[in-house]
């Protein structure tokens, strides 16, 4: 996998580097304007957390890594060219590696379109830390352990096309290949395994079937979008596959990524002395349009609910309320050993509390997620301290706590930790 | 008698205002309206629309300096009304890439429309805007300071006339949600630009002052024709509760380079306009 992986960089690299070249060849100048528009920033960061629970799968130390990322900019008449990677070296992996996070170019053809193709960073819609109708890849193994926030995004292979008119926008997103999220998978967090019935981690790494043939297992998004006196409504379609195993093969020994298709709708704009916004989703499972087969996930109908206001000086405040209701859960009962069952909704609450202090150099901040009907809590406390405009120091938390073994928080309970950061931006 | 008094009032006096009209001096006597029309449009409101790079030099107690460096390009209605605001951060390094963009409303009822673009996450937030008197980006200037105060937020009144200025007593129509009780502003009675900006406390002592240290005339086109438009290049806050400051300097400043409305979306937000960022 990781040489599939290498070798799409070196493509997209390749890509990236060779259409500047291509254009040099009409003319000479464009290599060196390329060159003197050349723009380069970055940091060094070190960062090491640990595990504040005994989790006999996984090993004490939650990260430990040193990471030094490199962004480069540039532009010509007729586009612009980033380029932005991490290499890394990480003890708790004992490897070093190479994440291209961005290789990409951008041009406005038209004065009604903007193209992005290459390696990039998407987002769309309108939950803080909870998606719907975003379906671009997560990597929640790093927000669990504690990485910057950046870095809950996984980037994608992806042609994005825009479209602007007084009517309205659109934006559709090819991916030519499925991008999954970097989900759990037990090498560094341990899970709850519903085969073996109980917590698993390093002894029982999720083994999965991707769907990977480029052009033929795809994955579309698109987005229309209009702002109406600063009200943003979007309608959202999408296909591809659930973006994490979301059921198993047959024999039980493989997660797959069944087949996905999303349809939803939000708003987001002033309500009352804040902001509010509403977003819905319509996840159809593909596969198992009725619900037999407790094997692959369900469809669902997912909402969300928020609410975002100022609180005091550079103190805010933010609370959803999202829900996750299953449309054929008899079914799904009816498949399941009783006990190992869940509820047919899931009710998530979250909370954010973030107050700038010093200057606005010291930053905390606290998000809470909340179900109570799994009974479970992630707490993400955070402090971010700017020594100086180029040294930043960090400490925080990944906090869980549940009831239950298998509830979707519960199962990382073992997986509580403490990290600290030194990060040096240039 | 007094027929001769009403007399020498209403048909004396005002001949002797509007022959001090007509010199080119400046205008003597004038209401505080007016002035304060004229300075609010000299500060806020130069041309239709307005670009300019931003260092900021933060100073705290200590004496320790942080920088800021951004763009920003700013889009009136007209004179006096709404505004939007576009703001591409440049320095320092972690914020880099990051966009600020502001429709500011000039009604009261009307909270201002804020948006924050994050391009490592490529996400577009919105913010919460309430309250307009807290810290721009670390410093010591406020919101309010860099896009203005609604000139509806307080009773004005013209204090003193000196040769140079006039100057402006503000007093907040809703005291509890500021923390100053009065401000005063001296406006140069030849630019109309306001020079000196002191803040007052509860307890009537001066706490906060904002200087214009350098002011230019810059040559712009309005219309067919080129005007000179005095511009502030070079301005300081100064918190005289902490000892902190915070030093403004505007540069490559350009006016009525015809901006275009849609420049203050989404679609420029998530990538910015190439006027914005070189």
């Amino acid at each position: 996998m990781r040489k599939t992986q290498r070798l799409i960089t070196f493509i997209l690299l390749f890509v990236v580097f060779s259409l500047p070249l291509k254009a040099q060849e009409e003319s000479d100048n464009d290599f060196d304007l390329l060159l003197s528009n050349l723009d380069v920033h970055g940091f060094y960061e070190i960062r090491s957390g640990y595990r504040i629970r005994k989790d006999k799968y996984e090993k004490d130390m939650s990260i430990m890594e040193q990471r030094f990322q490199v962004e480069m900019s540039s532009y010509l008449d007729w586009a612009d060219f980033k380029v932005k990677g991490d290499v890394y070296g990480d003890l708790v992996e004992e490897q070093a590696d190479f994440d291209l996070r961005e290789a990409f170019i951008f041009t406005r053809p038209f004065s009604f379109m903007d193209i992005k193709i290459g390696r990039q960073i998407l987002t769309w819609g309108t939950g803080d830390l909870i998606f719907i109708n975003d379906l671009f890849p997560k990597d929640w193994q790093s927000f669990f352990i504690g990485r910057d926030t950046e870095y809950l995004k996984a980037p994608s292979d992806a042609l994005k096309v825009s479209l602007f008119s007084d009517l309205a926008n659109l934006d559709v997103v090819y991916t030519p290949r499925f991008d999954h999220d970097r989900f759990i998978s037990g090498e560094r967090i341990s899970y709850w395994n519903s085969n073996l019935g109980r917590i698993a981690g390093r002894d029982a790494v999720v083994h999965t079937n991707k769907p990977d043939r480029w052009f033929r297992d795809y994955e579309i998004a698109a987005r229309l979008y209009k702002n109406i006196n600063n009200y943003e409504y979007a309608l959202y379609a999408y296909r591809g596959y659930w973006k994490s195993p979301g059921g198993q093969d047959p024999t039980g020994t493989q997660a797959i990524f069944p087949d996905l298709n999303v349809y939803g709708a939000s708003v987001r704009g002033n309500v009352a002395k804040g902001i509010g916004n509403l977003e819905f989703g319509y996840y159809e499972s593909d596969e198992d349009q009725s619900g037999h087969t407790g094997r692959i996930n369900n469809s669902e109908l997912r909402f969300l609910a928020g609410y975002s206001q100022e609180i005091g000086k550079n103190f805010t405040g933010g609370i959803q309320y999202y829900v996750e209701h299953m449309l054929d859960y008899g079914q799904y009962k009816d498949s399941m050993p009783s006990g190992l069952d869940r509820d047919r909704d899931r009710h998530l609450v979250t909370f954010r509390l973030t107050k700038l202090l010093m200057n606005q150099n010291l930053r905390c901040s606290l998000f809470t997620y909340f179900s109570p009907s799994d009974k479970d809590v992630y707490m993400r406390p955070n402090v971010n301290y700017k020594a100086t405009d180029n040294l930043a120091l960090e400490a925080g938390a990944n906090i869980f706590f549940g009831d239950y073994p298998g509830t979707f928080f519960g199962q990382f309970r073992n997986n509580t930790n403490i990290y600290t950061a030194v990060r040096y931006s240039f | 008698m007094k027929t001769l008094l009403a007399f020498t009032i209403v048909f004396v006096f005002p001949w002797v205002l509007f022959a001090a009209d007509d010199s080119n001096q400046p205008q003597k006597i004038a209401d505080v309206e007016t002035i304060i029309n004229k300075a609010n449009v000299m500060a806020y409101y130069q041309g239709t629309d307005g670009k300019a790079k931003v260092t900021m030099t933060i100073t705290d107690k200590k004496g320790l300096t942080r920088n800021r460096e951004f763009i920003i390009l700013r889009k009136d209605d007209k004179d006096g009304g709404d505004q939007k605001y576009y703001v591409y951060f440049q320095r320092p390094a972690d914020v880099r890439g990051m966009v600020f963009m502001v429709h500011k409303y000039v009604a009261l009822e009307k909270d201002d429309d804020r948006w924050l673009y994050l391009p490592g996450l490529d996400l577009v937030k919105r913010i919460a805007a309430s309250d307009k008197r807290t810290s721009f980006v670390g410093s010591d200037f406020l919101y309010e300071d860099v896009s203005g105060r609604s000139l509806a937020e307080d009773a004005h009144e013209l204090i003193e006339t000196t040769d140079e200025y006039y100057v402006i007593k503000n007093v907040p129509k809703k005291p509890d949600t500021v923390e100053f009780a009065y401000y005063n502003v001296s406006i140069g009675r030849q630019t109309f630009l306001p020079m000196k900006m002191e803040f007052y406390d509860k307890n009537n002592k001066l706490y906060r002052t904002i200087e214009s240290k350098k002011v230019e005339m810059l040559e712009a086109k309005q219309g067919e024709e080129i005007v000179k438009y005095p511009t502030v290049v070079q301005s300081v806050v100064s918190d005289l509760t902490t000892g902190g400051k915070t030093e403004m300097e505007f540069s490559d400043i350009k006016y009525n380079t015809d901006l275009k409305d849609d420049l203050f979306t989404e679609r420029y937000l998530r990538r910015p306009p190439r006027e914005a960022i070189r």
